[in-house]
């Protein structure tokens, strides 16, 4: 006969035994079509490059050493490559200006809908889900129709007599940007709200109380309770933008690239896998170096509140 | 005082708010007027008209693109619902246990990488597979829908089954119902909203993506964004805004439905 501590374990065997049958196709699924290709990713960025894409199976570190280095033709010395790091830094650089204009935007948004009556609140945010839910590449398209030559910035701009031809401003830095923070400008302020509606004003309140200034509020006694939400929402811009491969492709024409449009270009006219996986795996780490970031931070500030 | 002083006001932060909306609405009201315009290049306005509405319906590549996006969409988030909901289950309806994190970092997984990554990892592996099986149909389309809309549908059935009261549940066994009658006549009941949540935000999310199809599909594959995506690189005609508005329709009816769906919390 079972003692009661047998039937105990059988229970928790069988209840072990379930949970793995019952996450065993999301995790089948997900570990075939997106964590597993990644590992191949890495495989393939040692190898050689093919003669028309793809790889010939030959272990080579030359991808690697391209995304630094430039090989010179003649004397086949190293020298530190311009081309893809500054490819890069106008990838980091564009991100961050991205991730700073619509924390800019988003924040009196956020808290101006957190401050709406509890009734109203819902229609506010649902008017931010809707470009949010919005095809990605429609809103990139409707930012050309303001930027374009012929669009709604230059048409204002000759009416009101400011400039008599119009201003060039699609295919430049400008426009990726203005494109970024547009598409991405939702991805900040659902952060920023979630955690702003958490706010007990009691604690504003004690701050007027002691001669506290708004502005002196604002930045002790707002700004840092709200800071998972700022942080949050600058990872969730952050990190898609520096993969942005659509926004850049269609509002930066083919000069004003970035990661993405250069991977993508090693994969297509560039014909040169091993270097196009290298470049991913580099985008990869300076997403895991963010995110190492955001997940001590969030760390500390629990630590901080509890 | 003539006005109460309040304590939420922020100077400036109403008009930067309403500025923000402003901005977040005038593209797509652009977008949108000038699918209307009765003229052959976008820049002037001629009068109202339905006539590139007329030339998108008659155009075969559109209608077949948008079906096959359909089709896919459709597939895709059927898959990940029931794959999400059978995981969400094996995660809450427990106490912790090892690997659970794990489980959850694994299921999130297509969240953290870049799509530009995801998308040259599954042209690589495809394009192998595609050599040693010969087959180039939609599946691997469908497969890599199902994967990244996996953690879309996860979340808000998970996030439902945590905010369900236990007790029914409990009661439930209490009354000698075996587990599988417990989950079907008291959970499955209850976590209906979160499993149609998921399975609407997956379908958007299938509907909209752009980067992954166009690098995992063969010829002839075209889904409608990406179908966008080439018709934008030659050139634009207001056939592009025609198109976009009536996506824009179907998109904001689904994310609509949506909204009054997860706001019935019982």
């Amino acid at each position: 006969m079972a003692t009661a501590s047998e039937v105990a374990e059988k229970v928790e065997r069988d209840d072990i035994r379930l949970r793995w049958l019952l996450s065993a196709p999301a995790l089948l699924i997900v570990f075939l079509a997106a964590l597993g290709p990644l590992l191949i990713v890495v495989v393939y960025s040692f190898l050689t490059p093919g003669n028309y894409g793809d790889v010939k199976w030959q272990f080579s570190t030359d991808a690697w050493v391209s995304v630094l280095f430039e090989r010179d033709v003649f004397d086949d010395t190293l020298s530190f490559a311009t081309a893809y790091l500054s490819i890069f830094w106008r990838s980091v650089s564009l991100s961050l200006a991205t991730t700073v204009l619509t924390l800019i935007l988003g924040f009196p948004t956020a808290y101006f809908i957190a401050t709406r009556p509890d009734h109203r609140r819902d229609i506010w945010l649902f008017l931010i889900t809707i470009p949010f839910w919005t095809n990605l590449l429609i809103r990139t398209f409707a930012m050309q129709e303001v930027l374009r030559n012929d669009g709604i910035i230059n048409s204002a701009l000759q009416l009101l007599g400011i400039t008599d031809h119009p201003v060039q401003l699609m295919y430049t830095n400008f426009a990726v940007l203005a494109g970024m923070v547009y598409v991405f400008l939702p991805l900040m302020v659902l952060p920023l709200y979630a955690s702003m509606e958490k706010i007990d004003f009691r604690l504003v309140e004690a701050g007027y109380d002691l001669y506290a200034t708004r502005f002196e509020v604002l930045r002790r006694i707002i700004i840092p309770l709200v800071t998972p939400g700022i942080v949050a929402g600058s990872i969730l811009v952050f990190i898609p933008s520096l993969g942005a491969y659509v926004t850049p492709r269609v509002l930066g024409g083919g000069t004003n690239l970035m990661i993405g449009n250069l991977i993508e270009l090693q994969f297509g006219a560039g014909r040169n896998w091993p270097l196009g996986a290298a470049l991913s795996i580099t985008l990869m780490v300076i997403v895991m170096v963010a995110l190492l970031f955001y997940v001590r931070n969030t760390a500390r500030s629990d630590g901080a509140h509890g | 005082m003539a006005k109460r002083f309040d304590v939420r006001r922020q100077s400036g932060f109403v008009s930067l708010a309403i500025l923000c909306f402003f901005l977040l609405y005038l593209p797509i009201a652009t977008l949108v007027v000038y699918a209307f315009n009765d003229n052959d290049s976008l820049a002037i306005w001629k009068g109202f008209s339905l006539r590139w509405f007329h030339v998108a319906w008659n155009n075969g590549l559109v209608i077949e693109s948008s079906l096959r996006s359909f089709q896919i969409a459709a597939v895709a988030a059927l898959l990940a619902t029931i794959s999400a909901t059978m995981a969400a289950l094996a995660t809450t309806r427990t106490k912790p246990y090892r690997g659970l994190t794990f489980k959850y970092a694994f299921i999130n997984q297509p969240l953290m990488v870049p799509e530009i990554v995801t998308a040259v990892a599954l042209l690589i592996v495809f394009s192998r597979i595609k050599i040693w099986t010969g087959y180039s149909g939609l599946g691997y389309l469908v497969a890599a829908h199902t994967a990244f809309c996996v953690p879309f549908a996860y979340l808000p059935i998970r996030a439902r089954l945590e905010s369900m009261d236990l007790a029914l549940e409990t009661a439930a066994a209490d009354l000698y119902a075996t587990k599988w009658k417990t989950f079907w006549h008291v959970t499955l009941p209850l976590l209906w909203p979160g499993i149609l949540a998921g399975l609407m935000l997956a379908f958007v999310v299938s509907l909209d993506d752009v980067v992954i199809t166009e690098f995992v599909k063969s010829g002839g594959q075209d889904t409608l964004p990406t179908y966008m995506l080439g018709q934008i690189r030659r050139g634009v005609t207001p056939e592009i805004n025609a198109i976009s508005t009536a996506f824009l329709v179907l998109s904001i009816g689904i994310v609509t439905a949506f909204f009054f769906v997860s706001r019935k919390r019982t």
